[in-house]
């Protein structure tokens, strides 16, 4: 793998890892500070194992029983999915359509929610910090977990990928245990439009090589210059979305001036 | 049951996420896709930016979709 690749690979797996990071600490300091850091970290703490069971047995079943192609289409199908919700968010915020994600706002509602819960203990634990931040860390892990597997096993270089994540959980986690409140001056609503971007060229390119699985001989589909075509995925990814941000107003019926000032009023779904 | 529903939910938030539509749209692509490769020949080189703009196109449907309807 080329040097260019390797480091395409890395900031890739470290973006979009740290975004799903700082999102599962949000959730978990919300429990923590309301009610138990105790069940909270032992949420934390059963989620990291479930998921390190999850990629053993997913790194596991991917590698040894489907072929290369077969591969290359379900993960890059999912990358794919992925990469396009993030960069329908982007596309919808960025237009004025939607209003823009807010871990200070992110983290008052699990507040508020928390305290609202009953105080149910099962097995000397508040059972509601447990679960609420098992699920937080468990779902957020799980995309970080795929991301590390698909970009690793199609780079051949899962322990880079693996250390990319590492790196970005340890700066949430330690920036997290410093400050001790959600991480709000992370840019990540611009994090998550560039990772958008490279989880959607990377799908892209990894599905249709994938497609080869329906030939004959099921070998992989070219790229015309191969690995540089990927720089004109990235290149005709920015521009589509540029050229939707613009469009979206129109597209939906509202007047783009009155979109691009008005302030929406609803804050949708965290992530 | 209700494991299998919380499972079941899971992957759905996980794979569809906000907008289903976009799944669908990429998924019927890539139905389209497949058939188009089974026919064509193997070194056909044109597949792959034909199919790049293909999955472009349809997300750009699934969002116009999606917006006007919102």
């Amino acid at each position: 793998m080329g040097s260019s690749a390797t480091w395409g690979l890395l900031t890739a797996v470290f973006t979009a890892s740290f975004v799903e990071f700082v999102e599962a600490l949000t959730i978990v300091l919300a429990m923590g500070m309301t009610r138990s850091w105790r069940s909270a970290l032992a949420g934390t703490g059963m989620a990291l194992v479930a998921l390190a069971a999850f990629t053993a047995v997913a790194g596991y079943a991917l590698v040894n029983w489907l072929p290369r192609s077969a591969l290359q289409l379900g993960i890059g199908a999912l990358l794919l999915v992925f990469g396009l919700q993030w960069l329908r968010k982007a596309i919808l915020r960025s237009s004025g359509l939607k209003a823009l994600h807010d871990e200070a706002e992110e983290f008052r509602e699990q507040e508020e929610a928390a305290r609202r819960a009953g105080d149910e203990q099962r097995f000397g634990l508040d059972w509601f910090s447990f679960v609420i931040s098992f699920k937080g860390v468990f779902l957020e892990g799980v995309e970080v977990v795929f991301i590390v597997i698909t970009f690793g096993l199609n780079a051949h270089n899962v322990p880079l990928a693996a250390g990319g994540a590492a790196a970005a959980g340890a700066i949430v986690l330690g920036a997290g245990a410093i400050l001790h409140r959600p991480l709000t001056r992370v840019p990540e609503n611009t994090l998550k439009y560039g990772v958008g971007i490279m989880l959607a060229t990377f799908g892209t390119f990894w599905v249709v090589e994938g497609l080869g699985v329906f030939q004959n001989g099921g070998d992989s589909l070219g790229w015309p210059g191969d690995n540089w075509s990927l720089l004109a995925l990235i290149a005709g990814w920015f521009l589509l979305t540029r050229l939707l941000i613009k469009a979206m107003p129109t597209l939906a019926g509202r007047d783009p001036k009155a979109a691009s000032l008005a302030t929406p009023k609803v804050a949708e779904e965290a992530s | 049951m209700t494991f299998v529903r919380g499972f079941g939910q899971f992957w759905y938030d996980f794979i569809i996420g906000d907008d289903w539509k976009i799944a669908f749209a990429i998924a019927l692509t890539i139905v389209i896709g497949a058939v188009v490769a089974s026919v064509a020949a193997t070194d056909a080189g044109w597949i792959a930016p034909v199919m790049g703009v293909a999955l472009a196109v349809a997300f750009v449907i699934s969002l116009t979709v999606d917006v006007r309807r919102g």
